[in-house]
């Protein structure tokens, strides 16, 4: 029940967001959200909430970090 | 998930389990305190690609399985009063209380409902207004802000027929417990990314400051995962101990503010009893007095008697991380997941249905 999933935002409609997985779809409520997502945005959803926008910028990092321990050769686009 | 094709790459999990044995020297022992890890190690294998001397145990880390008895015999009980509705989150329909489950219940005609959100909750309350709704909060951090988020939207919007009997839990408290009780040989915790989206990394300094354990806040793809164990292997290496996060494209130190105010304005910290390792303190959240006619506690009589354990079952030891699935007389044998005996064979997150799925002893 735990399993919190990263979810790209497909609509906005007031505190409601539709986001997409793989084919699937759920709606979320934005009350407890850290930052409010926009359209195209990622954010991790559990139990009918987003509580996290993804931070893109965070996730280059962790691959930049890879690349220097060697274990990508390069970081996609 | 942006770059997610990265963070699940076979090829590069061998480069960075390669990483782990170039750097790793000393024999450790790490312990996962969420379900979604202890199923993801399992899943990628994550085990088998680890030099022998590093091990993982799994920890208290799966709601469903710490739930006490005695609370799931509290929702059999509220789901037997004619005019109550019980919502809750799907496995905890199965979970044996100690002479019925809220399923037996429904197949007697109880009427429980399993819904995805809390706010599902709140739906079938507005559409049943002669009868009251009770939701079964159960969850850690992550889970509890959204349902403290549904308690301050039942209030605003009216909804007097729903409440909540909170038996949401606190990893940290729970940690500490573990750690105290001196039978834990343990050498880092691999702490879950989702918990940390809410509470940043601050409850586990004290954890780190107290006993010198690492700690690592980590994401649920196995190359999170590896290099998460990376991070904690390097900090033995080292004679280190800190809380680093892993996880950083959903994890910022400080949490999410927004969420830990929700949860602050509803719940206050409270004494729980936890399945295997009995009453904690603080380790609990209850409803604040303001939220009262929201509070299932103060609503219904809720009084009963505390039965223990089921006879030999090991959930309770499994969840210590003192032993396995596999020392369990009745695991595979009389428990399986189409008959759990305990909860841990109940949720999927559980450490026994994990060991059950992917374990070939």
């Amino acid at each position: 029940m735990c399993v919190a999933a990263p979810m790209k935002v497909i609509e906005i409609d007031g505190d409601i967001i539709r986001a997409e997985l793989g084919g699937m779809t759920k709606e979320a409520n934005l009350a407890i959200v850290d930052e409010r997502p926009e359209l195209g945005d990622y954010v991790i959803i559990h139990a009918g909430f987003a509580l996290h926008r993804i931070d893109p910028e965070e996730a280059k990092i962790t691959l930049q970090l890879w690349k220097e321990m060697g274990v990508i050769d390069e970081i996609p686009d | 998930m942006k770059y997610l094709t990265e963070y699940r790459d076979g090829s590069l999990a061998s480069k960075m389990a390669e990483r782990i044995k170039a750097i790793s020297t000393k024999p450790a022992r790490f312990m996962e305190i969420c379900g979604t890890h202890t199923v993801a190690i399992f899943k990628h294998g994550i085990r088998d690609v680890l030099p022998e001397h590093i091990g993982l145990i799994s920890g208290p880390g799966c709601p469903v399985c710490v739930t006490a008895t005695r609370d799931i015999d509290k929702a059999i009980k509220l789901s037997r009063i004619p005019d109550v509705i019980v919502a809750t989150f799907g496995d905890m329909v199965r979970v044996p209380g100690s002479e019925s489950s809220l399923q037996k219940e429904k197949g007697l005609g109880a009427d429980v409902r399993m819904v995805y959100s809390t706010m599902d909750a709140i739906e079938i309350a507005r559409q049943n207004p002669d009868k009251k709704v009770v939701f079964l909060g159960i969850g850690f951090e992550t889970t509890a802000p959204t349902i403290a988020a549904a308690v301050v939207a039942a209030q605003a919007q009216g909804v007097n027929n729903f409440s909540v009997l909170s038996c949401h839990k606190l990893l940290p408290p729970a940690m500490d417990a573990l750690l105290s009780g001196g039978e834990l040989d343990v050498n880092g915790f691999m702490c879950p990314g989702h918990v940390s989206t809410i509470i940043g990394t601050a409850p586990y300094k004290v954890v780190v400051a107290q006993y010198h354990t690492p700690c690592v806040v980590m994401g649920f793809e196995p190359l999170d995962i590896l290099q998460g164990i990376y991070m904690l292997v390097s900090q033995i290496e080292a004679g280190e101990a800190r809380v680093e996060i892993q996880y950083r494209r959903a994890v910022a130190p400080e949490g999410n503010p927004n969420a830990l105010k929700t949860l602050d304005r509803v719940f206050e910290p409270c004494d729980s009893p936890w399945r295997g390792l009995g009453m904690i303190p603080k380790s609990g959240l209850a409803l604040r007095e303001s939220y009262r006619a929201h509070d299932a506690e103060a609503l219904f009589d809720l009084d009963v008697p505390d039965s223990g354990e089921p006879p030999g079952c090991k959930c309770g030891d499994i969840l210590r991380g003192v032993n396995t699935p596999i020392e369990c007389k009745l695991f595979r044998k009389v428990c399986n997941p189409e008959n759990p005996v305990g909860p841990c064979m109940v949720s999927s997150e559980g450490t026994c249905a994990a060991y059950y799925r992917y374990s070939q002893v």
